[in-house]
């Protein structure tokens, strides 16, 4: 789950990182009086979930109240990268000396935390690794130890020469170290630190994003969750227990397992069709799941034909095949639906699908897509 | 031979008298698997379709002589289950549990390295050596015995293309599911070694998905070392970035980890890719010329 740079702040200085305040604001009218109230330069930022804002026109400087107004205006609505802007943080401006990166990821390969840091922040990290790696210090760290504070006087030694800054970027560190592990993260960025030209450091920016996995453990994180961003139907499917993603196409897929839901989705792509969507309905036997993802898929006014993808193991056949009745008899869908099941109580599955009307039964996964790229192209069913 | 499991292994079942942990322990038992015995605190001295249920993995180990795990219990407690069951001297641990915190698994894994024990997972499907046995959660019905190693990413996607391969008459030795989650314990490439010693494998195939570079890694592995054929399959072409795809591991981030990146790799590495499910077993048999 990612999360907003105010609210990044506000955990970061939860955990002893001086951060550059504001306030969040959803008009340029607020935005103005915010300024007033902070006298001075601000820097007004879209908040999305997207990176790259400066490039996109998300982060403007402005001297005045009315500079401030015209900005958050500017800034309000924008589309970043498919994102649309709905509210700004609005900060004062800072006296800037130097721009550092600080970031800790989740390296896979190791299966470790792995915190890089770099003397030059406010830019993208992977340029820096890419073109100037040796501007680039990585150091792994274990979770149930945290960062050793030798080992944060190291790594600050790699971007600052000088004793005092070098003291208080390795006492940062150790604090973003404790606030990855502390929130189970799986990323979290200062981009840029800054030291200020009284020599005194603050984030100036701050990235965040959660480890979906551990939210169960700290429900006050998950109650940061913004529904500005998410897609309706996609936190409906969550809430729900099933993992849905919305894509352009417009041949519904309902496929149970994530590798073979992808796969699915590629297949679809490989015949000729557009998949409307990933969406796995889980490992579990329960009907309903059926009934949720049904709604779900033929709400979306694109979709033409609706093709299930199941290879039943813990989920059982007949159960799929009783959801989709059910589904049907709550509501009636005038898309084709093309249908596969393999795998456990297939047979009992296939009986009970002869009394559903409009259901086509195929015997394999590419016999079942093939078909239904096949009746996509023929018009496909008449939306309601 | 097979990899990890055979005829010869005990399986406690860890959170037994839960809804996966009772139906799983009941099919792999009743695919022959010996399964000695279960877990969960709190109902010690219950039995299980004739397995007993004890309170802790050492008292199941000591009367058992249990010496693979199988863990069902819910995310929160896995980590501890894990610990639990290693510090009981258990070498195999499979964990099928899915949403499990990624920072507690690194910790985990670190101290199961320790060990000199292996788990597989978390999120995994588990394993199964057809004829001999089942730890895991996979139809069985679709496995025949054969000189075939699969590891997969994947659950479902597994049983799709062993399906595949036991419809063209290849047979397997050995399918594992190492997982779908970002930090795992098993690694394709620990698979593949394994798959490298097992004289039994004769070629492999290997289902990935995006995110990571564990396929890139193992496509250099399967060049310079391995010396049997493979045959990859890659899911998510179409998967867009920077979401997660059903899998907390399926995440195209920073324009690395794509589908095409990876089968790149393999191609240059000279592993043939499939590109439908059912090329899987006619690109098999061409690389074992059957």
């Amino acid at each position: 789950m990612n999360l907003h740079e105010y609210q990044a702040k506000e955990i970061f200085s939860k955990f002893g990182i001086t951060v550059k305040g504001g306030e969040l604001v959803r008009s340029p009218e607020e935005a103005a009086a915010a300024a007033e109230r902070m006298g001075g330069m601000v820097v007004v930022k879209a908040q999305v979930h997207s990176g790259g804002r400066g490039k996109a026109g998300g982060i403007k400087l402005a001297k005045t109240p009315k500079e401030a107004r015209a900005a958050a205006a500017a800034i309000l609505g924008l589309d970043i990268r498919g994102h649309e802007v709905k509210k700004v943080f609005v900060t004062p401006a800072a006296d800037i000396d130097h721009e550092y990166y600080l970031g800790i990821v989740l390296d896979r390969a190791k299966g470790l935390p792995l915190i890089m840091v770099s003397r030059e922040g406010g830019v993208d990290i992977e340029t820096v690794a890419k073109e100037r790696p040796d501007q680039l210090k990585k150091f792994h760290f274990h979770p149930s130890v945290g960062l050793r504070s030798y080992d944060a006087r190291w790594l600050a030694g790699g971007i600052e020469s000088d004793p005092a800054g070098r003291k208080s970027i390795a006492a940062i560190l150790t604090k973003l170290a404790k606030c990855y592990v502390d929130c189970d993260a799986s990323l979290t960025e200062i981009n840029p630190l800054v030291r200020l030209k009284d020599g005194s450091f603050l984030a100036l920016d701050a990235k965040m994003t959660l480890d979906d996995s551990g939210l169960f453990k700290h429900p006050d994180l998950a109650e940061l969750r913004d529904m500005d961003e998410e897609d309706k139907d996609e936190d409906r499917a969550r809430r729900d227990g099933l993992s849905f993603i919305r894509l352009e196409g417009n041949i519904g897929c309902i496929v149970n397992g994530a590798g073979l839901a992808m796969a699915t989705m590629d297949l679809v792509k490989h015949f000729g069709g557009e998949p409307a969507n990933f969406l796995d309905i889980g490992g579990s036997s329960n009907p309903d799941k059926v009934v949720t993802a049904l709604d779900i898929i033929t709400k979306d006014p694109s979709v033409k034909v609706i093709l299930f993808n199941i290879f039943g193991g813990i989920t059982r056949c007949d159960d799929v095949a009783k959801g989709l009745a059910k589904a049907l008899e709550i509501k009636p869908v005038a898309l084709p639906i093309v249908i596969r099941l393999t795998g456990t109580n297939e047979a009992e599955a296939r009986e009970f699908l002869k009394k559903v009307s409009g259901v086509e039964a195929q015997g394999t996964m590419e016999d079942a897509v093939r078909r239904a790229v096949e009746l996509t192209n023929a018009g496909g069913g008449a939306q309601r | 031979m097979s990899i990890l499991i055979d005829k010869s292994t005990k399986v406690v079942v860890q959170g037994i008298t839960g809804r996966d942990g009772s139906f799983h322990a009941k099919a792999m038992k009743a695919y022959g698997t010996h399964v000695v015995a279960g877990v969960t605190p709190g109902k010690g001295g219950q039995s299980l379709d004739g397995i007993p249920v004890f309170e802790t993995v050492r008292e199941a180990v000591e009367q058992t002589g249990a010496n693979a795990s199988g863990i069902f219990v819910p995310p929160g407690f896995a980590p501890d289950a894990v610990r639990e069951a290693i510090d009981a001297g258990i070498k195999l641990v499979v964990v099928v549990t899915e949403g499990v915190p990624a920072l507690e698994m690194c910790a985990v894994h670190e101290e199961v390295r320790a060990k000199g024990a292996r788990v597989v997972g978390p999120n995994s499907p588990g394993l199964i050596s057809p004829g001999k046995c089942k730890l895991g959660i996979m139809p069985a019905e679709i496995h025949r015995p054969g000189p075939v190693g699969v590891v997969s990413r994947s659950g479902t996607l597994t049983y799709e293309m062993v399906d595949q391969l036991t419809k063209s008459g290849l047979g397997q030795t050995t399918c594992l599911g190492i997982g779908g989650d970002p930090v795992i314990g098993t690694t394709f490439m620990d698979a593949l070694m394994m798959f490298k010693d097992d004289p039994e494998t004769k070629g492999v195939v290997l289902l990935g998905e995006i995110g990571g570079t564990a396929e890139e890694e193992a496509a250099v592995y399967i060049k310079e070392k391995l010396g049997k054929p493979v045959v990859a399959f890659i899911a998510g072409q179409t998967a867009p970035p920077g979401r997660r795809m059903g899998h907390a591991g399926a995440i195209i981030s920073g324009g690395s980890g794509t589908a095409a990146e990876k089968i790149k790799a393999l191609e240059t590495a000279g592993i043939r890719v499939a590109r439908l499910p059912s090329e899987i077993g006619p690109l098999m048999k061409k690389a074992l010329r059957i």
